[in-house]
This record gives structure tokens, C-alpha cells and sequence, in this order.
């Protein structure tokens, strides 16, 4: 199952970002072939809906949760008619790496 | 005054229809439709009746679930004449289905998918079930099984939805509740006999309303 993670920036010591459309990366996790992928947000700075096209990007993608410090009142519709699962850390201090051992433990 | 008039007309003309509100959907049907059987073959396809997903949870809740039609409206987000006017057209499209022999496919409408919160409680993350026939029994993130439910409105906006000293009132039978500030009184619903609240004091706001200050 893929999961995507929302990130600060692309090293595994990066933290978690509290936003979601507007995050700088996605970092995008297989459970099955243990690959991780980083991939800079291309909605980091447009005008307007930069959420839904996030939601867009992830699901093309195939992700089926997504890991991030909150989610807008528009994305959570959106995920929940998708079927996509949201996990809502919130301790904006957490690394991307722990979130990605505790991944790899719950496999 | 002419000015006044002009910018009304200009408004009139321009005027486009009211954009619905999202209704929420507490669970999606199990099935995509239904067919009818023994048709005559003779008689040709007749196309078939499509109900909206907001038809189908109208249904579901009032004749399923027996909730009034006010319950079922603050369930889903929607008012109460609004919910009626769902109600009516999903009973109004079953009925020509079933009296022409048609089939019926549930789809499209103007919804979102509600599901359930839950927290974690070994690693403090909070998580939703976008499944809602299966249970959740340990948390995706870190996989322990202390998981408890979880009410995001209750907790997300605390200083937005506290209790202030004004009473909500039921109309009918003068049953009495606590205001809540951010959710307006008319979405709440009297436990003792299912009438909508009104804040206490109501009729004032009723006259400012029609000019009578």
C-alpha cells in the first residue's frame, strides 16, 4: 500500500509539514517494495486550490493514506468520496524518518 | 433610486441558480442499482431511472432508520425543507421506476462521504476509517491496538464551539438547552419531542427579520 507523507523538505531528516495542499514535498512510501520517493509539491505556490490538485496528483499516484499535520475543510470530502485514509500528526516536530520506521515496523 | 433599480435588474438579469450545498452521506449504497425481472421481452428496454446518492440516503435514513425528517436533515447537513424536497423526489423517482418497470441505478449527486475519527493512542495520531464496513482495530501509522474514537468537531475548534450563558428553547414544548456559540440554534433538535430549537427570545429576531424593528 502506498502512503504519502507531506514534508518540509526532500532529506529523511526533513520534518513533517503542517499543511497539506501547500507543503513543499510529498514523500510517497510502498509498503510492498519498501521505495521511497521524494517529489516537490508543484502547488506549493498557486493562486487557489492547491489542495484539490494535491488530492489529484496523490491519487494518480495511487496512494491510499496520507500522513499530514492537518487537512483543509475541502480535502477531507474530497479524500473521503476517493476511499483515502488521513492521519492527522499532530506534533509538528516528528522526522519523516521516524514516521517511515513506524511504517516499515507496521508492515 | 433609478441607480438603485439598475443595479437590481442588472443583478436579476445576471442572476445565476444557488449552488447547493454538499449533503452528507453517511454510508453509500452496497449495490450500484437495480434491475427489474420478468419484463416483457416485446415491450423494449425502457431506460433506466437514475436516483442521486442524496436520494438514496434520504431514503435510507427516514424509512430504514426511521428518523423524522428533521433528524434526518441535521444528519445531513442540509435544512429541513431541502431534506423534504429530496425525500419526495427519491420517493417520486422509485415510484416511476416501479410502476414503468424500470431500472434504477443509484449514482452522481451533490455529496461528500462522511467517515469516523479515531486517535491513537501510543503514538498520538489521529486517523479516519474510509471503510466503513470494516472495523478499525489498530492504528495504520504504528499498528498498536489502543484506538479510541475520536469526534473531531468536539475537540478541532474549542474556542469556536463553547458554551455561553444564552439557552436554546424548544418552541413546542419549552424544553430548555444551552446554547452553543458557532452552531445556530435551529440545527438543533429537541430530545423530548423532535421539534426544532429556537434561541430564547426568538420573536425579536423574527420581527427584525420582516422590518418591524
Amino acid at each position: 500500500m502506498r502512503t504519502a507523507i507531506t514534508a518540509t523538505g526532500n532529506k529523511s531528516d526533513s520534518l513533517i509539514d503542517t499543511k497539506f495542499g501547500r507543503c513543499s514535498f510529498f514523500v510517497i512510501y510502498d509498503s510492498e517494495t519498501g521505495s521511497v520517493e521524494y517529489i516537490p509539491n508543484p502547488f506549493v505556490d498557486v493562486e487557489e486550490s492547491a489542495g484539490a490538485d494535491s488530492v489529484k496528483l496523490l491519487s494518480a499516484r495511487g496512494v491510499k493514506q496520507i500522513i499530514a499535520g492537518d487537512f483543509g475543510s475541502k480535502i477531507k470530502p474530497a479524500l473521503d468520496s476517493l476511499k483515502i485514509r488521513m492521519i492527522v500528526i499532530k506534533d509538528a516536530g516528528k522526522k519523516i524518518s521516524e514516521i517511515l520506521e513506524l511504517l516499515e515496523k507496521n508492515k | 433610486m433609478v441607480h438603485y433599480l439598475c443595479k437590481e435588474l442588472s443583478f436579476i438579469i445576471i442572476m445565476s441558480p444557488r449552488i447547493k450545498k454538499l449533503r452528507k452521506v453517511l454510508s453509500p449504497p452496497p449495490v450500484k442499482g437495480f434491475k427489474p425481472y420478468g419484463r416483457d421481452p416485446e415491450a423494449g428496454r425502457a431506460p433506466e431511472v437514475t436516483i442521486h446518492y442524496e436520494e438514496y440516503e434520504a431514503l435510507r435514513l427516514c424509512d430504514y432508520d426511521m428518523y423524522n425528517h428533521h433528524q434526518a436533515s441535521v444528519l445531513m447537513g442540509v435544512s429541513r425543507p431541502t431534506f423534504t424536497r429530496i425525500y419526495a423526489s427519491a420517493r417520486e423517482k422509485i415510484a416511476t421506476a416501479f410502476v414503468e418497470g424500470r431500472q434504477i441505478s443509484v449514482e452522481g449527486g451533490k455529496v461528500y462521504f462522511d467517515s469516523d475519527w479515531y486517535e491513537c493512542g501510543s503514538c498520538g495520531s489521529f486517523f479516519n476509517n474510509p471503510e466503513r464496513e470494516t472495523r478499525v482495530e489498530s492504528c495504520p501509522l504504528c499498528g498498536s491496538d489502543n484506538v479510541t474514537g475520536h469526534e473531531p468537531d468536539s475537540q478541532a475548534q474549542p474556542d469556536a464551539e463553547g458554551y455561553s450563558n444564552e439557552y436554546c428553547m424548544c418552541p413546542a414544548c419549552g424544553y430548555q438547552i444551552e446554547h452553543r456559540t458557532g452552531r445556530p440554534c435551529s440545527q438543533e433538535v429537541c430530545p423530548q419531542c423532535n421539534s426544532r430549537m429556537r434561541r430564547t427570545g426568538a420573536p425579536k429576531y423574527r420581527n427584525r427579520r420582516r422590518g418591524e424593528r
